[in-house]
C-alpha cells in the first residue's frame, strides 16, 4: 500500500514551516508552529491508519471499503489533548505581554550569571574553605578563631586580587 | 483466590474524580483539603496492596471489558506496582507539606482553588502512565501528567515563573509531539498500540524499521526523562517552582519517562540493539549533568543538576541491558525518588528560614536549626552514595552489574560512575560546609519553619532510611521484577492469554455475533 502523496507532501510542509516556527523567539510564533506540528502530526496517524478496505467488525459485511477507525480514534484525542494546550500557550502569551509588553522566550538569567563567571574564571559563591588568598599556613593560625567564641566570626578581608562572589549582586 | 483486579484503574480513576470534586468545592477549602489527603491517602494503599499483588503475576483489566487488542487494558506487573507505591508515598507527603505551606502562606504559596484539583490530576497522570498497557494510553497518561504541570509550574504567574515555564511547556510539547509521531509510525508498521501485541509483533517488522522506531520512542522518553543532549530544560524551569512543585516533579516527572525507557528497552524491543549509544549517553549525562551541579550558586538549581546526573545512572543500569542491570536500576529508580524529593522539600525548608537559596547569602544553619542540618544532612549523604545507605546498595548494583558486562565500556561506565558519584559529594558537601556550617555574610531572617512542614520532610526521610533497612526485600523484588522483564512472556502472557485478544466481554459478544451470522 502507498499512501496518498497529496498527504504526504502536506505533512512534510506542515513539519518544515511548523519546525521554521517553533525556532522563532516569539512565543505566538511558537504557538502557531506547535499548532501546524500537531496538525501534520495528525495527519501522518490518518496515513499511518493506511488505505480503505474490509470493515475490522467481525460479523458485519460491508459491501463498501471501510477505513480503519483507530487511527481517527487516535486523532480525536490528539486534537483535543492541542487544543487544550494550545488555549493554555496563548495564556502564557498573554500573561507574558501584560508583564513586559512583548511575548519573547527569553534566556536563563541565573545561567547566563555562571557563565560569566566561568568565562572570568570566579567561583559562584563566596566559601571560606576553598578561597586561598596567599595565606601562609601560619598566618591562618594566628588570626584563627573558634567560631563558639563570643562574637561572631567574620570572614577575613580580601587582600588584592579580584573579590568573589561580588558579582549580580 | 479472589479476583483484586478492580484495584488496578483505582490509582487513576480515584484521583481524577477527587480532582472534580474538589474543583467544584472551590469555595470550601477545608473541605478541599480533606477530599485530596482521604484520596492520595487511599491511592497509597491501593498502590501497597497492588504491589503484593502483582508479585504473584501480572494483575490486567480491560478497560469496559473490551478484549485487549481492541479495547484499553491496564496492567499492574511488578515494576508498575513498584513505581507506583512509592510515587504514591511521595505525592501524599508532598501533599501534607503544601498542605502546611498553604495554611501558612495562604493565597501567595498558591490559589488553593486551582492547587487541589490540579495536583489529584498530576497524581491520575503518573499513575495512568505507569499503568497502562496500551502506548498511546501511556501518551495519554503523559499528557495529564504535563497538563497539570504546566499548571502547577506556572502557579500565579509571577514573571520569573512565566519566564521559566514558557521553556518548560515548550519543549514537553515538543517531545510529545515526537512521541505521537512515533506512535503513528509504529501503528503504521504493526497495525497495533497495545504493548504486550507489539512484543508479539515488532520482532517480526524489518530491523531497519524497528531501529527508527526505537530511536523515535526513546527520543520522545529521552525528553522527558531529562537524558544528557535534551536535558537543559530541566534545571532551568524547576528550581522557580513552588518548594512542594518542585520536589514532587524531581522526584516523579522525570522517572516517568525512565519508566517508558525501561518498558521500550525491556518489553518492545529486547536484544539491546541501541545500548552502546545508550551507555554513552548516561557517560555524558551522568558527567555533564555533576559538573553543572558543581558549578552552581542556588541550591534549588544545585540539586536540579544532581537530578539531571543521576538519571545517568538509570539509563546505565537499563542501558546494561542486564537482568542484574535492570534490578539495580529499578532500585535506584525507587531510592531517587524519595531521596530528591526529600531534598528538594528541605531546600524549600530551607529557604522558608533563611529567606533564600543562594548558597552566597546561606550560612551558619546547623546552629540555628539542627532539625534542618539532619533533614538534609540524611538524604544529602544517601544521594552522594555513602555507605550504608540505599544511593550506596543501588550504586554497588550498578557498578557489579557494569563489571559483569566486562567490556571496556562497561568498565568506562563502571569508572564513570564512581567519578560521579564523588562530584556528587563534593557538590553536596561544598553547599552544606557552606548553608550549614560557615557563618553567614549578613544576618538570617530566621523565620519560623512550621512543624507541620517538617513532618512530612521528616516522614520522607524516615521513608527513604527504610529503603536501606528494608533493602534485601526490596532488591529482591526488584530482581523478580527484572527477571519477569527479561523473559517478557508473563506481561505478555497476562494481557493476551492465547498470544491473540484479551478475555474480555466483546470477545464473547463477537463469537455469538459469528455464531448468529
Amino acid at each position: 500500500m502507498s499512501p496518498n502523496i497529496v498527504v504526504v507532501v502536506t505533512i512534510a510542509v506542515l513539519f518544515t514551516v511548523g519546525v521554521y516556527l517553533v525556532l522563532e523567539r516569539s512565543l505566538t510564533r511558537i504557538l502557531l508552529g506547535i499548532v501546524l506540528l500537531s496538525n501534520g502530526t495528525n495527519l501522518l496517524i490518518l496515513v499511518a491508519g493506511g488505505a480503505a478496505g474490509a470493515p475490522p467488525i467481525i460479523g458485519v459485511a460491508s459491501d463498501r471499503p471501510m477505513s480503519d477507525p483507530l487511527p481517527q480514534a487516535l486523532i480525536l484525542t490528539a486534537i483535543v489533548i492541542t487544543l487544550g494546550l494550545t488555549a493554555f500557550l496563548l495564556a502564557m502569551a498573554y500573561r507574558s505581554w501584560q508583564l513586559h509588553r512583548h511575548d519573547e522566550v527569553q534566556d536563563d538569567v541565573e545561567d547566563r550569571r555562571i557563565v560569566r563567571l566561568a568565562a572570568r574564571d570566579e567561583r559562584a559563591f563566596e566559601d571560606d574553605d576553598t578561597e586561598s588568598d596567599g595565606e601562609t599556613l601560619d598566618e591562618e593560625a594566628a588570626s584563627a578563631r573558634d567560631e563558639t567564641d563570643e562574637g561572631r566570626a567574620t570572614p577575613p578581608p580580601p587582600r588584592g586580587g579580584p573579590t568573589h562572589g561580588e558579582e549580580g549582586r | 483466590m479472589t479476583d483484586w483486579s478492580w484495584l488496578v484503574p483505582l490509582p487513576v480513576v480515584l484521583p481524577l474524580s477527587a480532582a472534580g470534586l474538589a474543583l467544584a468545592l472551590y469555595r470550601r477549602p477545608r473541605l478541599q483539603r480533606i477530599v485530596s489527603l482521604a484520596t492520595l491517602t487511599l491511592v497509597a494503599v491501593v498502590s501497597a496492596a497492588l504491589l503484593v499483588l502483582a508479585d504473584s503475576g501480572p494483575v490486567v483489566v480491560e478497560v469496559g471489558d473490551w478484549a485487549t487488542p481492541v479495547g484499553i487494558s491496564l496492567v499492574a506487573d511488578r515494576l508498575s506496582a513498584l513505581m507506583l507505591t512509592v510515587s504514591s508515598v511521595v505525592i501524599l507527603c508532598v501533599l501534607v507539606y503544601s498542605l502546611a505551606q498553604g495554611r501558612e502562606d495562604g493565597e501567595r504559596f498558591a490559589p488553593i482553588s486551582i492547587f487541589h484539583p490540579t495536583y489529584l490530576v498530576l497524581s491520575a497522570g503518573v499513575a495512568n502512565a505507569f499503568l497502562s498497557g496500551d502506548l498511546f494510553n501511556i501518551y495519554v497518561g503523559f499528557e495529564i501528567l504535563l497538563a497539570a504541570s504546566y499548571v502547577l509550574i506556572t502557579l500565579s504567574g509571577t514573571t520569573e515563573r512565566i519566564r521559566a515555564g514558557t521553556i518548560y511547556v515548550v519543549v514537553a510539547i515538543l517531545s510529545s509531539v515526537l512521541f505521537l509521531v512515533a506512535i503513528a509510525a509504529v501503528y503504521a508498521a504493526v497495525g497495533t498500540v497495545n504493548l504486550a501485541q507489539l512484543a508479539i509483533r515488532l520482532p517480526e517488522v524489518d530491523p531497519g524499521v524497528r531501529l527508527v522506531l526505537q530511536s523515535m520512542l526513546l527520543l520522545a522518553f529521552g525528553i522527558k526523562a531529562a537524558v544528557f543532549p535534551l536535558s537543559a530544560w530541566l534545571p532551568d524551569s524547576y528550581p522557580t517552582a513552588p518548594a512542594p512543585v518542585t520536589a514532587v516533579f524531581a522526584g516523579l516527572l522525570t522517572k516517568v519517562g525512565v519508566y517508558a525507557i525501561i518498558r521500550t528497552q525491556s518489553l518492545l524491543f529486547p536484544g539491546g540493539r541501541l545500548d552502546d549509544i545508550l551507555l554513552w549517553v548516561a557517560l555524558a549525562t551522568m558527567l555533564v549533568g555533576i559538573l553543572g551541579a558543581v558549578a552552581q550558586d542556588d541550591v534549588k538549581r544545585l540539586l536540579s543538576f544532581t537530578l539531571v546526573s543521576h538519571i545517568g545512572y538509570m539509563v546505565f543500569g537499563i542501558a546494561l541491558g542486564s537482568v542484574h542491570g535492570w534490578t539495580a536500576a529499578i532500585y535506584y529508580v525507587a531510592h531517587h525518588i524519595t531521596v530528591q524529593t526529600a531534598l528538594f522539600l528541605v531546600v524549600g525548608l530551607v529557604e522558608r528560614f533563611g529567606g533564600t537559596t543562594s548558597l552566597d547569602r546561606l550560612g551558619g544553619l546547623a546552629k540555628m536549626t539542627p532539625v534542618l542540618a539532619v533533614l538534609f544532612f540524611v538524604p544529602a549523604m544517601n544521594l552522594g552514595g555513602i555507605p550504608p545507605f540505599s544511593g550506596f546498595l543501588g550504586k554497588v548494583g550498578l557498578l557489579e552489574a557494569g563489571v559483569e558486562r566486562g567490556s571496556a565500556l562497561g568498565y568506562t561506565l563502571v569508572a564513570g560512575s564512581v567519578v560521579t558519584s564523588l562530584l556528587t559529594l563534593y557538590a553536596l558537601i561544598k553547599a552544606w560546609n557552606k548553608a550549614f556550617w560557615q557563618s553567614p555574610p549578613e544576618e538570617l531572617p530566621a523565620h519560623r519553619v512550621p512543624p507541620m512542614m517538617i513532618a512530612p520532610t521528616a516522614a520522607l526521610v524516615v521513608f527513604s532510611l527504610a529503603l536501606t533497612v528494608f533493602a534485601g526485600p526490596l532488591y529482591a523484588y526488584t530482581a523478580r521484577a527484572a527477571q519477569s522483564l527479561a523473559e517478557r512472556w508473563p506481561y505478555i502472557e497476562a494481557v493476551l492469554p492465547d498470544g491473540q485478544r484479551g478475555d474480555g466481554e466483546s470477545q464473547r459478544a463477537a463469537e455469538e455475533a459469528e455464531d448468529g451470522g
